[in-house]
């Protein structure tokens, strides 16, 4: 089946000329046809749009544009509805943005565009991605394509569950604290967080600026490097972009992990942790020794705080970043008196339960009087969290640990209790405040029913090709990545 | 959290609760009273494009036309910091003898107005790019000095317009970077803050750092006020006013205000921190809020931008670029060409004419006549032909050629204007004008006793009435002497013969 083929795969096809650039999208909307109604990945998609590019990509491709110099030449690859693609609707899975259309192109949706891939769909997610589960999404909870009962995680739900069902080759989504890895893992494929400053973040929608990434979702480790190969990268637009050349990942992949050290975290020994998950990560670990790793034992002694530490500075970047959507500008307006009185208006129709809690508890941390108690005590113990880290990473090259804490839960099993739902990004959450780059990489599943568990592995800032290195020789040493959820 | 909701319920009822009527303490009857005032002025930087995009900073366009995503705050943009208005702050810290810290960053401050795209202002909160500088000017005859707290960088928000039946939102001053210069309250009257305003204006149209047109919306004004008896050194409680629309807005509404609260004060009431209004029209001051309901605007530093750290290089360049201040221009004018300060104080304040007369003076003897024919023949000339100092034809140093003439006794001073004529008009230099049109002052004895001769045989009475006495006969036998030598006679030697002869 064209659809289940990898990136890499796929272009070689498309190079060879035994597929066409339009035959790999039709595979994917045909599918998509089929069993979206079951996942429920795409908010929407504009086929027409997609066709014209992929029709472009095979006059590329006809006219003897190699791979070399458009890597995602005929790609299909779909978009969270958090990234901004010109002429296209934008609603973070949100009711407030209304029919708001994206008035430009984001800075990954312009370098997707300009390696050749053929952007299209809009893909569900917790609104604003605030979320594990897209049970916040505003419209509807996307579906796990390994049991349609559970969730596929989130924020980044869609992108997943789009991924694993086969109606896309990939996609690129964010990640503030596990939002792309998390789900990924839940979903059986891989998922990348780039360190902060890697990928321009011009035209993702901002939920907490200081620690969102976008990153992409595929089916493996390869893939992952040659979409990430495309979009980082210093951007003008983005300040926090990182003026710095980007290494070349597939060099990286040389499967080889000898001399390598690879650390194991003392503190991550939590309850709550899931014995299947465990169990599936510690032979992992094994696996990793097996193939010329040496597994040490590092601390993170901070670790008990990334989660409070993650609540304060996430809600309160989030309060000053949607405090645009008043409805004076765009937004569904709900009219008021006076302008008052149609943004609280605006704004009260609009927003979510957890994205009010969210802004609600960002207002409050930032608070005069509060300030100093809440938001500079996280700063500095964010800083103590990504010290712990730079420690860790001069006795280890990378760290390894599961990427969430069970595999899928059921919808609604912990939607009323936000605490519980915290939870699933424990593992996640630290490495978006040290600004580390982490990846998802499949690692087994549960007995029954059968469901994907995730690796995660972490490297230090700009670590990113002996983060890959790791994941690619774990991942091409065993068979879990081949697997395919019973919808693809 | 409940904790927040009580806090907020708590601000609110606050409005009405009882409050206990004002202590009335008797004033002493001869008490004195003195202002205490501070100044908060914005000032929009003279840069091409806005602070954090590439529309243009332009005023007077159509609305909503110089703007993009960026500027009207739109999903998923970020900000990238204006080089050029980093480097304008950091010129008016070393205009205004600031200290130029090595690490200054960017905060928002939080709240809600239609004007604001993203509903935060970017600013600088506690760590601004410029601290701790003065500005000295002069005031009532001597050398005043207010100290500056600190001038950051800003952005400007949007301009709501109201229409009958509704309200609009010009976005074209979004994100227009804005300076905001924060004096100490070392101000003591409504003059006072007046001339403060001009002069710190002057240095920053000087600087080139804003062309400070205030009816443009370029300069904005708000002042801090309180009043305390003369000598004391607490302060009362600092009223702010706002809405002052011109430099003499500030002046009527200190004039307005200080009266107000010296009489309040002195009939025993206590005065409460505030905020108010200044109605141009009616020409008072009315509350607009009270401390109670000031805003919180939760700051916190701004993550899309990088903290600013300026390297040596950076800010060398800079220091190289800062002009000579007006004050300093005055001083310098008068001490290196012994010019009096009316002169010193017109080739300040007219910088181009003020450069030619440099030019003309530089190290000539007699600087005073050269400030003379460019403060009141060029300029007039100029005025007249509505010209600017550019397109004067001759060169600066046939000004100096023209007063070595007079000077030497080359040619009269009215013959000196004909020839400044000329030179205007053609751009020849004085000394070929006088030779080709014969110009040269007649000091041949001999000429001149002919002449002096003919004028007394053609005026009999005014001869004969010199020598009765009347003394200022011999003026006007002078006058036509001038006259018949078509104004060429040395005149000082006219005067002496003549003399001689009437005499003889
Ligand atoms: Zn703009």
């Amino acid at each position: 089946m064209l659809r289940q083929l990898t990136i890499s795969e796929l272009t070689g096809r498309l190079a060879r000329r035994e597929c066409s650039a339009r035959d790999a999208l039709r595979s994917c909307l045909d599918h998509l046809a089929q069993v979206d109604g079951q996942v429920k990945a795409f908010l929407s998609h504009d086929a027409a749009d997609a066709l014209a590019q992929a029709e472009a990509a095979d006059r590329d491709l006809a006219a003897g544009v190699t791979p070399a110099e458009k890597p995602l030449l005929g790609v299909p690859i779909a978009l969270k509805d958090v990234l901004c693609h010109r002429g296209q609707p934008l609603n973070c899975s949100s009711k407030i943005l209304g029919q708001f259309v994206s008035p430009y192109d984001a800075t990954v949706v312009e370098r997707l565009k300009a390696a050749g891939a053929v952007v299209f769909g809009r893909l569900n997610m917790d609104e604003f991605a605030m979320g594990s589960s897209t049970e916040n999404s505003a419209f509807w909870t996307t579906l796990n394509p390994w049991d349609t009962s559970r969730i596929p995680g989130g924020s980044s739900g869609g992108c997943a569950a789009s991924v694993a069902a086969s109606e896309c080759f990939a996609s690129i989504g964010s990640d503030t604290g596990g939002s792309i890895r998390q789900p990924a893992s839940l979903c059986g494929i891989v998922g990348v967080k780039p360190t902060y400053g890697l990928v321009s973040r011009y035209g993702l929608v901002a939920f907490a600026s200081s620690l969102d990434q976008i990153g992409p979702f595929t089916k493996d480790v390869r893939d992952s490097a040659t979409i990430l190969q495309a979009i980082a990268g210093h951007d003008r637009r983005d300040s926090t972009s990182v003026p710095q050349p980007v290494p070349d990942y597939a060099k990286a992949l040389t499967g080889d992990l000898r001399g390598l050290r690879i650390g194991i975290v003392k503190e991550f020994n939590i309850g709550g942790l899931d014995p299947e998950v465990d169990a599936a990560v510690k032979l992992a670990v094994k696996q990793l020794e097996t193939l010329g790793a040496e597994i040490v034992e590092v601390s993170l002694p901070h670790s008990d705080y990334a989660a409070a530490t993650y609540y304060i500075i996430a809600p309160a970047e989030a309060s000053a970043n949607l405090a645009r959507f008043d409805g004076i500008r765009y937004c569904a307006r709900v009219d008021g008196r006076d302008p008052a009185e149609l943004n609280s208006r605006t704004r009260g129709a609009g927003f979510g339960a957890e994205v009010k809690r969210r802004v609600i508890l960002g207002t409050y941390v930032l608070s005069s009087g509060y300030y100093d108690a809440f938001y500079l005590r996280a700063q500095k113990v964010r800083t103590l969290i990504r010290n712990d880290f730079l420690k860790a990473f001069e006795q280890v090259d990378a760290i390894v640990s599961p990427t969430a804490p069970t595999a899928a839960f059921k919808v609604g099993e912990k939607s009323g209790d936000p605490l519980q739902m915290y939870l699933s990004d424990i593992f996640t959450i630290s490495c978006n405040l040290a600004g580390i780059c982490g990846i998802s990489v499949p690692c087994g599943f549960t007995k029954s029913p059968k469901l994907p568990i995730g690796l995660q592995v972490l490297g230090k800032p700009f670590g990113e090709e002996t983060m890959f290195r790791v994941a690619h020789a774990y991942e091409q040493s065993t068979d879990w990545h081949r697997e395919r959820s019973p919808l693809a | 959290m409940c904790k927040a909701d009580f806090r907020g319920s708590d601000r609110r009822l606050h409005k009405f609760v009882w409050l206990p009527p004002p202590t009335v303490a008797e004033p002493p009857p001869d008490m004195e009273y003195e202002a205490v005032i501070g100044l908060e002025t914005h000032v929009q930087l003279k840069t091409k494009s806005k602070m954090w995009c590439g529309c243009a900073n332009a005023f007077g366009s159509e609305p909503n036309t110089n703007v993009c995503p960026v500027c009207l705050g739109m999903p998923g943009v970020l900000p990238v910091a204006n080089a050029e208005a980093m480097r304008l702050t950091v010129l008016t810290g070393y205009l205004l003898n600031c200290e130029i810290p090595r690490f200054a960053k960017f905060d928002r401050k939080n709240y809600f107005y239609p004007d604001s795209a993203k509903n935060y202002q970017v600013t600088q909160y506690d760590r601004p790019s410029t601290a701790n500088g003065s500005v000295e000017f002069e005031f009532e005859g001597q050398l005043a000095r207010v100290r500056i707290t600190r001038a950051h960088l800003e952005e400007d928000v949007g301009k709501n317009n109201h229409f009958d039946r509704h309200s609009g939102v010009d976005f074209n001053r979004a994100g227009v970077p804005l300076l905001e210069i924060v004096s100490e309250p070392d101000l003591r009257g409504p003059e006072h803050a007046y001339t403060y305003l001009k002069a710190l204006t002057d240095i920053l149209v000087r600087g080139g750092i804003s062309d400070c047109d205030m009816e443009k919306g370029m300069v904005r004004c708000d002042v801090n006020v309180s009043v305390r008896p003369k000598g004391s050194d607490t302060l009362g409680a600092k009223i702010e006013i706002k809405n002052m629309n011109s430099f003499s807005g500030v002046r009527r509404a200190l004039e307005y205000e200080i009266p107000r609260q010296i009489e309040a004060v002195a009939r025993g009431e206590k005065l409460r921190q505030e905020t108010r209004r200044w109605d141009d029209v009616a020409g008072i001051t009315e509350p607009m809020r009270s401390k109670e309901d000031a805003h919180d605007y939760r700051y916190f530093p701004e993550p899309d931008l990088m903290p600013f750290c300026p390297t040596d290089d950076w800010l060398a360049d800079i220091r190289a670029a800062v002009p000579e201040l007006p004050l300093q221009r005055k001083q310098r004018l008068m001490t290196a060409f012994g010019l009096p300060a009316g002169d010193a104080q017109v080739l300040t304040d007219n910088l181009p004419l003020g450069h030619f007369f440099e030019q003309a003076a530089a190290g000539f003897k007699n600087p005073k006549a050269i400030a003379n024919w460019v403060i009141n023949n060029l300029a007039a000339k100029l005025s007249e032909a509505f010209a600017e100092v550019g397109d004067v034809k001759f060169a600066p140093e046939s000004l100096r050629e023209l007063v070595e003439l007079v000077d030497g006794g080359k040619i009269s001073s009215k013959i000196a204007q004909e020839v400044f004529a000329e030179m205007f008009e053609s751009g020849a230099k004085p000394g070929e004008i006088v030779e080709k049109r014969g110009l040269a002052q007649v000091s041949d004895t001999g000429a001149i006793e002919k002449l002096a001769d003919d004028v007394i045989a053609a005026n009999p009475g005014p001869a004969a009435d010199f020598r009765a006495g009347k003394v200022a006969a011999l003026n006007f036998l002078k006058g036509q002497l001038m006259k018949l030598s078509k104004g060429k006679a040395n005149p000082a030697l006219a005067g002496e013969i003549l003399e001689k002869k009437l005499k003889a």
